[in-house]
């Protein structure tokens, strides 16, 4: 068997996920990047996304928001704001509040507002970041 | 002699202030559980952040991040957590007792300082003693990641402005469930955070790590984040602290009710057998008038 590296993603309300796995992909402040076992000390910001790891034939995606990861001693650490499992993700609600931050986006643009565009360009990247990982089961 | 009935009234009146005073007690202890829960939940991310914020600033020099800028201290900003509802004994006035000693010492040596405000209660002690230049109010009950963003947000905005050269966070640190001590936490600048006690062995790995951006945009980022962290943890630990305390407060309250109710008795019986001896005694001086 291949060497695993262990994952953890740890957000306010406790940790998330706590296993062995071969691999985990992740939203990256440079574009996503992939950790096998063994990778070399790393430290990087992560952003709105969706993270997936695999087990053998197991595959797992969820959705976090942002925060940063580190590599070390073999073992890979999320410290996101939050993170939910793909197969949790309502993606009804998720579309329906991803056409209600469109709308604040498109009437914080014409009245430029600063704060609610930033506001509303946030909810309208995790609603995008919640149906992909939906998706992408 | 008090009047039989005026007793009985009070019997009951007691009775059911009793039974409310229990009832808070009961509802305390239960939202106590949950409070505590929640701060079980986030130890492990702050213990993750701590150590990562270590080997991050081990390298990193003060005055290197606008955020960590050691400036002449002219004026301080406090925060002062508390809770949103009273009834809890002294905790808050506690909190509040810290906060006015604090200003009278920094007003002392000639800083300016003002007030922020989590929480309605310590807003209404302090809003006639000092300034204060903002209050969260009405969000301690059921409040999320994002309301201490926004509180953090707010004092590094602050803070950057050079509106406060130096923060301070007050809170009723939860150490049990029968003591908590209310507690001033340096806040900004940015502490570099130096291994923590009984953790000598932490590896100084800096410099061997990849850092994706550059170290200094890591720091932009992480430093707002620790923020929030220091301001979440000080609400969480008063929320658990304020249903700590009125848990105490409330069970004294019962107490005492009871001794009230028994006392209350005592004089409610003795009122009664004497009424109960004049009766007896007019009727056997009725009696002996009749021989």
């Amino acid at each position: 068997m291949a060497q695993q590296i262990r994952l953890e993603v740890v957000t306010p309300k406790g940790a998330v996920v706590n296993e062995d796995v071969d691999i985990v992909n992740a939203p990256g402040y440079g574009g996503d990047f992939g950790v096998l076992a063994n990778h070399a000390p790393f430290l990087s910001t992560i952003k709105i996304g969706s993270l997936t790891y695999e087990q053998g034939r197991k595959r797992v995606t969820l959705m976090v928001t942002g925060g940063f990861c580190e590599v070390s001693n073999n073992k890979i650490t999320f410290l996101v704001e939050s993170a939910e499992f793909g197969s949790e993700i309502d993606v009804d609600r998720a579309m329906r509040a991803k056409e209600r931050a469109e709308k604040r986006l498109a009437q914080a643009l014409q009245h430029d507002e600063t704060l609610n565009r930033t506001r509303a360009e946030a909810s309208l990247k995790r609603a995008i970041a919640r149906i992909k990982t939906a998706k992408s089961r | 002699m008090p009047n039989l009935k005026e007793v009985k009234t009070k019997i009951s009146g007691v009775k059911k202030t009793s039974q409310i005073t229990k009832a808070m007690n009961m509802v305390a202890a239960a939202r106590l559980r949950g409070a505590q829960e929640k701060m079980e939940a986030f130890r492990p991310y702050t213990a993750k952040f701590n150590e990562t914020m270590s080997n991050l600033s081990g390298g990193a020099t003060t005055n290197q991040f606008p955020l960590m800028e050691n400036r002449d201290v002219k004026s301080i900003e406090l925060l002062v957590v508390t809770s949103d509802r009273g009834l809890c004994g002294s905790y808050n006035a506690n909190i509040v007792k810290l906060a006015l000693t604090k200003i009278k010492s920094y007003e002392k040596e000639g800083k300016q300082v003002s007030l922020v405000c989590v929480g309605k209660k310590g807003y209404q002690l302090l809003n006639k003693k000092a300034k204060v230049r903002k209050k969260y109010t009405d969000i301690m009950s059921s409040f999320q990641m994002f309301n201490a963003r926004e509180v953090a947000t707010d004092l590094a905005d602050n803070f950057l402005k050079g509106n406060s050269d130096k923060v301070e966070v007050l809170f009723g640190r939860f150490r049990s469930v029968a003591s908590q001590v209310p507690t001033a936490v340096p806040f900004l600048p940015v502490q570099p955070v130096e291994n923590i006690a009984g953790k000598e062995n932490v590896k100084k790995i800096s410099g061997d790590y990849i850092y994706e951006p550059s170290t200094e945009e890591i720091m932009d980022v992480l430093q707002p984040l620790y923020l929030n962290v220091i301001v979440y943890q000080a609400m969480l630990e008063v929320g658990a602290s304020e249903h700590a305390a009125r848990m105490t407060a409330m069970d004294n309250a019962t107490n005492a009710c009871k001794d009230i109710v028994s006392n209350l008795t005592v004089v409610y019986n003795k009122a009664r057998q004497a009424a109960v001896t004049n009766e007896l005694m007019d009727i056997v001086g009725g009696a002996e008038a009749l021989k």
